[in-house]
C-alpha cells in the first residue's frame, strides 16, 4: 500500500475499526510503548488481517507511531485497533505516560542519556 | 544500541531493557531543516505515517467556507538514551492550519525545537506564537545556519523574535550529529530548569 493511497481512508478507516473513530482507552499516545503478549494464546479467529500484523510486528518492543509506521496506516486508526488488542490481552502497553509535562526523573535520566551519546 | 533487525522493511525494535519512552516535538516551517536534524540523531531509518486532520478552510482557500479533511505526514525518528528510556522526535509543520495534529502531539511532550531561517524570520513569528498561546512547553530555538544565511548573533535573533525570557537560543549545523545531540541537550536541560523551578 502506497501513502498516496489514503485518499480514501476516511471510508476504510471506518469500517476497519468497525464503526469507531475513538480507542477504548485514551492514554495512547504516539510515543506509547507497546509489545504483544507472549503467553501463547493465539488471535482469534475473527481477527483481521491488520489485528495478526500489528501483534506480528510487536515481538518486540515499538512505540504507537513505529507500529503505525510500518503496518502504513495513520496513528490514529491504530490506536483503535491496539486498544482492541490490549484489552484483549494480546498487546501490553509498556510506559505509563506523562500527564503534561514529563516527570523530573525521566529528564533527567535522558539529559543523562544524551550526553553520553 | 536496540536489538536491530537487518533486513528491510523489518521494524526494528528497542532493546528490551527500554520501557519507558518521551518525546521532543521538531517544528518548523516546510524546508527549514526538520527532517535533517531528526535523521542526524535518529538510530533508525527516517519513519513516516499519515495523519488525517480536519481544518478549517479560513487561511487555506478563502472562496471555501467549510471544513476540509486533509492528511499530513509526520516525519520521526528515535534514538535510545540510557538503557531504558527511547527519545522520539516527531517533525511537526509550523503552519496555523496543523494545530489539531500539533495539540494531541504536544501532550506530554519534553518540550519543543523550533527551527528557525535567518533567512526568513518572519514565518518563526507564527509557529512561536501558537506555541505560546496553546502549549507550555519548554521551548528551545534552533538556528539552522545554512550555507547562504546571513550570520545574525543568537541576541540578535532572540530580540527579533521577541523570546520569553531564559529561551535558550542555539546555533549551528544541524546535519552533523553533534549539532542536534547539542539542540536536544539544550532543550532537555532548559525543561528541567522549569520542572525544578515548578517544584522548588
Amino acid at each position: 500500500m502506497r501513502s498516496d493511497g489514503y485518499r480514501d481512508h476516511p471510508v476504510r478507516s471506518y469500517v476497519l475499526t468497525g464503526g469507531r473513530a475513538h480507542p477504548t482507552r485514551n492514554t495512547l499516545r504516539p510515543e506509547t510503548l507497546l509489545r504483544a503478549v507472549d503467553d501463547g494464546r493465539e488471535l482469534p479467529a475473527s481477527a483481521g488481517r491488520h489485528e495478526r500484523t500489528l501483534v506480528r510486528t510487536c515481538r518486540g518492543t515499538l512505540a504507537l507511531a513505529e507500529l503505525a509506521a510500518h503496518v502504513h496506516l495513520p496513528v490514529s486508526l491504530v490506536a483503535v485497533l491496539v486498544s482492541d488488542l490490549v484489552d484483549g490481552g494480546y498487546l501490553a502497553v509498556l510506559s505509563t505516560p506523562a500527564h503534561d509535562l514529563p516527570a523530573k526523573d525521566l529528564l533527567e535520566e535522558v539529559l543523562d542519556g544524551l550526553r553520553r551519546l | 544500541m536496540g536489538s536491530a533487525a537487518s533486513e528491510p522493511g523489518t521494524a526494528r525494535h528497542l532493546a528490551p531493557t527500554v520501557d519507558r519512552s518521551v518525546k521532543v516535538l521538531v517544528v518548523g516551517a516546510f524546508g527549514v531543516g526538520k527532517t535533517t536534524l531528526i535523521r542526524a540523531v535518529s538510530e533508525i531509518p527516517m519513519l513516516s505515517t499519515e495523519e488525517s486532520i480536519t481544518t478549517a478552510s479560513v487561511g487555506v482557500d478563502p472562496r471555501r467556507g467549510e471544513k476540509r479533511t486533509t492528511t499530513v505526514a509526520m516525519d520521526f525518528g528515535r534514538v535510545t538514551v540510557g538503557s531504558s528510556t527511547a527519545l522520539y522526535l516527531f517533525g511537526t509543520p509550523g503552519q496555523r492550519r496543523f494545530w489539531d495534529l500539533w495539540s494531541g502531539l504536544a501532550d506530554g511532550a519534553v518540550g519543543a525545537l523550533v527551527m528557525v531561517d535567518t533567512r526568513d524570520l518572519a514565518q518563526s513569528f507564527e509557529v512561536l506564537d501558537q506555541l505560546e498561546e496553546h502549549t507550555r512547553l519548554p521551548i528551545t530555538v534552533v538556528v539552522n545556519e545554512f550555507p547562504d544565511s546571513p550570520r545574525h548573533g543568537v541576541d540578535e535573533v532572540r530580540a527579533a523574535l521577541d523570546l520569553p525570557a531564559g529561551t535558550p537560543v542555539v546555533a549551528g549545523d544541524v546535519r552533523g550529529r553533534t549539532g542536534a545531540v547539542e539542540a536536544l541537550t539544550t532543550l532537555v536541560a532548559h525543561a528541567l530548569q522549569r520542572a525544578e523551578g515548578v517544584a522548588a
